[in-house]
């Protein structure tokens, strides 16, 4: 069972993977040559004092994206512990 | 290719140590920072290796070759030209997935290729090992293990840039960008072993301190002012010291010249050589210690950081976050800071990064706030209740710098060149351990050395100019006191005087000149005054009429007026013509004078000054 959220709304110290990558194609580009396509792994890191940029870890580095980006970012991942009872729709 | 000597290119992302490398390659001194963009021009040196020389080219650091900057079709045209005989790769080991993701794309555009994986030691203290072996096979081109810091593996290099000369190498086919990446990936996880969950949870933790909430700005603003202070406190004595000892010196010049025509000697020591002894002795003390703390927080990869930090500010000025980089760059030197706009993608947000670099003040400036604030703000005082109070005071001049360049850069985004900030990506590289003894020889030779000179080749004819302005008289009045008489009522506007403008126009070859020009054109028109210490010069201007407002709107005209020949210059060059460069001298100078005349009208209404 997989969550979908965009990358702007990936908390501090949690991960996921890319599902897809809808910015302008420059930017979309630009995130190709740091290796971030579709199925890497990602990490929030770090906030700034503003909320605004994020800090991520994208393949060993650590990449400051602005919200408004990481907005065009899809990522999924698996649901945690989701508790007994509960069904899938 | 190119004959009998060789050309090896240097490849390779920003932060993999590539610029050490060079260096630590060709026994040059270039410097080195920890951040993307550090090399914004191709830099080149040379080595010699078994008998032939080798032209070394470094190429700024990219992460692609796709031409999507300026940067990276620098480094894609060498490489397609055929230029080189050879192309090292630099990737870094702590990361080299990433690495690997351009090393790819060199090879599909040339096979003359040797991939270094730098950053050995580094790897080995987070407990990575790297399969050179397997990477060579996968790769199917030399690939050698460097820690160029430490000077190992060099020779090794040097021998596998020696066995590609001469032959043929193809290149591999082109791929898509993402099945490149996918590649990479698969590479460096068949190459690449060690325990890599939490082997940067210390590099982590600092990280966080200086980027959260209510720990970021606190620390920076703290950590500035630290520089700030250690500059204003430790630049006082050896300022006294220099003062006195060129003082001594000049008596014996005087002995010296006493034979020689009084005009001559004249001309000599109280123009050329009080205006040069000045320029030295104030200005040497702030820099000496500015450039060598500035330049170990940049080892550090502190700078990133504040980036990171201030990014917000500059997203809601609607440019470029690597802004706050260039504007760090501009506080050693604006020319500097503006060479350093190339790292912006965006020709708009460039642009507005160029025209606002003068706002911030540069080293040149520093000496003229620090000796103001002393006299005039913290009354001459010493200890260290004052120098606190004078870096405090030093300190609220740089925020108002950085406050005027988000507000410049807001007001040219909303019209001369409109637009919504573009899409960036930062790398935040992590901490590194300065070599401390490096960047005090570095900045203090190459940096403080360098910049004194050029300002101490200024005052020479400044000097001279003042010196003859001051002595040649039409119709019973001196040049100077023409010019400046002609200046004053406009100056008075604006809470300064003729003098003061004059030193300002005086001084665009160089801001440091400004002060000296000052005193030289005062001691000109009243009785003379040996310069021992700061207090005979506080006497000097107090006699000329300056109150506290003259000193205010003196430091304000300093921190906001027309930008240095030298800058002005780079700015031709660097945003392609004249016309930027008149906005760029109009708006620092506008604002200048506006903040200082709403200052004088304010201080005058409430019967302040």
């Amino acid at each position: 069972m997989y969550e979908i959220l965009c990358l702007s709304a990936l908390r501090e110290g949690e991960s996921a993977y890319v599902k897809e990558v809808s910015t302008n194609p420059s930017m979309a580009r630009r995130l190709t040559d740091l290796g971030l396509v579709r199925g890497t792994r990602v990490t929030c890191m770090l906030r700034s004092p503003a909320g605004d940029p994020c800090a991520y870890l994208i393949r060993g580095a650590l990449i400051a994206l602005r919200q408004s980006d990481a907005q065009g970012i899809t990522l999924e991942r698996q649901m945690q512990a989701v508790p007994a009872g509960v069904v899938a729709t | 290719m190119s004959g009998e000597c060789p050309c090896v290119a240097l490849a390779g992302n920003p932060n993999v140590g590539k610029s050490t490398l060079f260096n630590a390659l060709t026994g040059l001194r270039q410097h080195t920072g920890n951040w993307a963009g550090k090399t914004v021009a191709t830099a080149r040196g040379q080595y010699h290796w078994r008998g032939m020389d080798y032209q070394m080219v470094d190429l700024p650091g990219t992460y692609s070759l796709a031409a999507h900057s300026q940067e990276e079709a620098v480094a894609r045209d060498f490489i397609e030209s055929g230029q080189a005989d050879a192309v090292v790769v630099v990737c870094d080991a702590t990361c080299l997935e990433r690495s690997l993701i351009l090393a790819l794309q060199v090879l599909e555009l040339t096979g003359q290729v040797v991939v270094c994986v730098n950053l050995m030691d580094e790897a080995d203290r987070l407990g990575l090992h790297v399969d050179l072996d397997v990477l060579t096979k996968r790769l199917g081109v030399p690939v050698v293990g460097v820690s160029a810091g430490r000077q190992e593996g060099l020779d090794e290099l040097r021998q596998a840039v020696a066995g590609l000369v001469g032959t043929d190498a193809k290149p591999t086919p082109a791929i898509d960008p993402v099945q490149r990446v996918g590649l990479a990936e698969r590479y460096a996880a068949q190459v690449v072993r060690g325990e890599t969950a939490d082997r940067l949870r210390r590099q982590r933790q600092l990280d966080r301190l200086l980027t959260a909430k209510s720990t970021g700005i606190p620390l920076m603003i703290l950590l500035l002012g630290a520089i700030v202070w250690l500059t204003v406190a430790g630049a006082n004595v050896p300022s006294a010291l220099l003062t006195a000892g060129f003082a001594k010196l000049g008596e014996v010049l005087e002995g010296w010249l006493s034979s020689a025509p009084v005009w001559l000697s004249s001309l000599l020591l109280d123009g050329v050589y009080q205006v040069t002894a000045w320029v030295v002795a104030v200005m040497l003390p702030p820099m000496a210690i500015f450039f060598p703390l500035f330049t170990l927080m940049e080892d550090l990869g502190y700078l990133p950081r504040v980036a990171f930090v201030l990014d917000h500010a500059f997203q809601k000025a609607r440019t470029c976050g690597k802004q706050a980089l260039t504007m760090c760059m501009s506080l050693g030197c604006n020319a500097c800071g503006v060479t350093g706009c190339r790292i912006i993608d965006s020709p708009r947000e460039r642009l507005i990064a160029i025209l606002t670099s003068s706002l911030v003040p540069c080293n040149g400036k520093f000496p003229t706030l620090i000796a103001l604030i002393t006299l005039f703000f913290v009354g001459g005082r010493s200890g260290l209740a004052a120098s606190l109070e004078g870096a405090a005071l030093l300190l609220g001049v740089l925020v108002l710098g950085v406050a005027g360049t988000l507000a410049c850069s807001r007001l040219l985004s909303a019209t001369v060149l409109k637009g919504m900030p573009s899409s960036f990506a930062l790398e935040l590289p992590p901490f590194r351990k300065p070599r401390v003894g490096q960047v005090l020889i570095r900045s203090v030779l190459d940096r403080t050395l360098f910049v004194l000179g050029r300002a101490a080749a200024v005052a020479v004819p400044a000097g001279a100019v003042i010196w003859l302005m001051a002595n040649v008289t039409v119709g019973g009045t001196s040049l100077l006191g023409w010019c400046t008489g002609f200046l004053d009522p406009f100056a008075r506007l604006f809470g300064m005087d003729g003098v003061i403008l004059m030193a300002f126009i005086l001084g665009w070859p160089a801001n440091e000149i400004v002060l000296p020009v000052m005193l030289m054109a005062y001691l000109a028109t009243g009785s003379l005054v040996e310069f021992d210490d700061l207090t005979a010069l506080g006497q000097l201007l107090t006699q000329h009429g300056w109150t506290w407002l003259t000193a205010a709107c003196t430091m304000l005209f300093s921190l906001f007026h027309w930008p240095c020949s030298t800058t002005c210059w780079t700015i031709y060059k660097e945003a392609g013509g004249i016309k930027w460069v008149l906005l760029s001298i109009a708006i620092p100078t506008a604002l200048g004078l506006g903040l200082c005349f709403c200052l004088t009208t304010a201080a005058r209404l409430v019967g302040l000054a």
